[in-house]
């Protein structure tokens, strides 16, 4: 395979195809763990780890896997890679571990790692699906940081711990909860589409 | 029996599973633009979230905690519940195929239906007894399907309004999510 398509391939991720904001995949995280930059942060390197690992994987076993299994082979190879990201943070960052959660283990249902199995790594070699997987990730690991850098700043006053406006302002709670969550990520899926008409 | 009232209580609208717990939101946003398919897919949850429930608690104390294989949890969780699905489908094409007319397109779309994995996650993390996964699971499943019918009422309704053209489809659909959120928002107060 060409270089330029190899670097193509890397690159549709982080714009073109920017995994939560144009595909609509793997959201749960998406909303649920993007309260502060850290959290969006070590869970967008999270996924990019199992995502680039798993691609490499199941395209090198892609002519062994039979086709009528091969969803479960898929889920079993992710499985694997969450499992040893889990224990990997409960070893050196625990205190990142605690505030995820369930949503570590959750990694294993994120559509955009099946989504990306099926749709690319089954059906590429391996230099493309890792371009793929890093690109993918790297594009989940921005629009995670910058929809937690929103809400963070907007509704705790600080970006990564440090406080970002003077002693008077008074922080919008309702950033940080649920509802903000939904409401932040549906405007800037609406400022996606503004500029992407451009 | 006070406390297992206080947990579905809790579970389907203090904790909604949807709305405050963020789980589930793909077939959220994706299934929930006709009614008929929001009532099927929440129908299939409730179903198969019962079942998850149980089968993945009696896998976590009778195989994996005696064993001290705890560490295996996220894999073996997702095969049974994977399994489970696939045999739900199977043994209701066959015998039950009225249902299976309802329910069958819904059925392998929750396989990685995070809402499923979640609960069965969190039942653990509480230390819940039997009867009380049962009981939240039914009542988080019931939540879930609470939320995405009423959703899909109010979607049905903006394909009639002029939505300005950026704001289109699933981006109205999240701002209208936090809107409802918002509402749910209400019942913490409650708890």
């Amino acid at each position: 395979m060409a270089k330029k398509s190899v670097f193509q391939e890397f690159s549709k991720g982080l714009w073109a195809e920017v995994p939560p904001f144009r595909l609509v995949l793997g959201l749960c995280p998406t909303l649920a763990i993007t309260k502060s930059v850290d959290n969006g942060l070590g869970m967008g390197i999270a996924v990019t780890f199992v995502l680039v690992c798993s691609n490499v994987l199941i395209s090198l076993l892609k002519n062994l896997i039979p086709k009528e299994v091969r969803i479960a082979c898929y889920i079993v190879i992710i499985a694997t890679f969450v499992t040893v990201v889990e224990l990997s943070m409960q070893a050196f960052v625990y205190p990142l571990f605690l505030q995820l959660g369930i949503f570590i283990p959750l990694i294993v249902v994120n559509c955009i790692l099946l989504g990306r199995a099926e749709a690319f790594a089954a059906k590429n070699g391996v230099i493309a699906s890792l371009a793929d997987g890093l690109g993918m990730g790297i594009g989940y690991t921005l629009a995670l940081s910058a929809l937690s850098a929103i809400r963070e700043i907007l509704g705790n006053g600080t970006f990564y711990k440090m406080a970002v406006f003077g002693p008077g302002f008074e922080p919008f709670r309702f950033m940080v909860e649920a509802p903000g969550a939904f409401m932040c990520l549906g405007l800037m899926l609406c400022v996606m589409n503004v500029i992407g008409k451009k | 029996m006070g406390d297992y009232i206080l947990l579905f209580i809790s579970c389907i609208f203090v904790n909604n599973i949807l709305l405050m717990q963020y789980l589930g939101n793909c077939p959220f946003l994706g299934t929930s633009k006709r009614m008929e398919t929001a009532v099927g897919m929440g129908m299939a949850v409730i179903f198969v979230l019962v079942m998850a429930g149980a089968i993945t608690w009696v896998t976590e104390y009778f195989v994996l905690k005696p064993f001290g294989y705890e560490f295996l949890r996220t894999m073996s969780f997702i095969l049974v519940i994977a399994a489970l699905v696939q045999f739900v489908e199977l043994f209701l094409k066959k015998s039950i195929p009225a249902l299976y007319a309802g329910l069958g397109i819904f059925l392998p779309l929750i396989t990685t239906n995070c809402a499923v994995m979640g609960v069965c996650l969190i039942n653990i993390k509480e230390e819940y007894s039997f009867i009380e996964c049962l009981v939240s699971s039914f009542s988080y499943a019931a939540g879930f399907g609470l939320a995405l019918i009423l959703f899909a009422g109010v979607r049905e309704r903006i394909l009639l309004a002029r939505v300005p053209k950026p704001l289109q489809d699933t981006s109205i659909g999240l701002v209208t999510a936090g809107m409802m959120s918002l509402a749910f928002f209400a019942f913490k107060g409650m708890a």
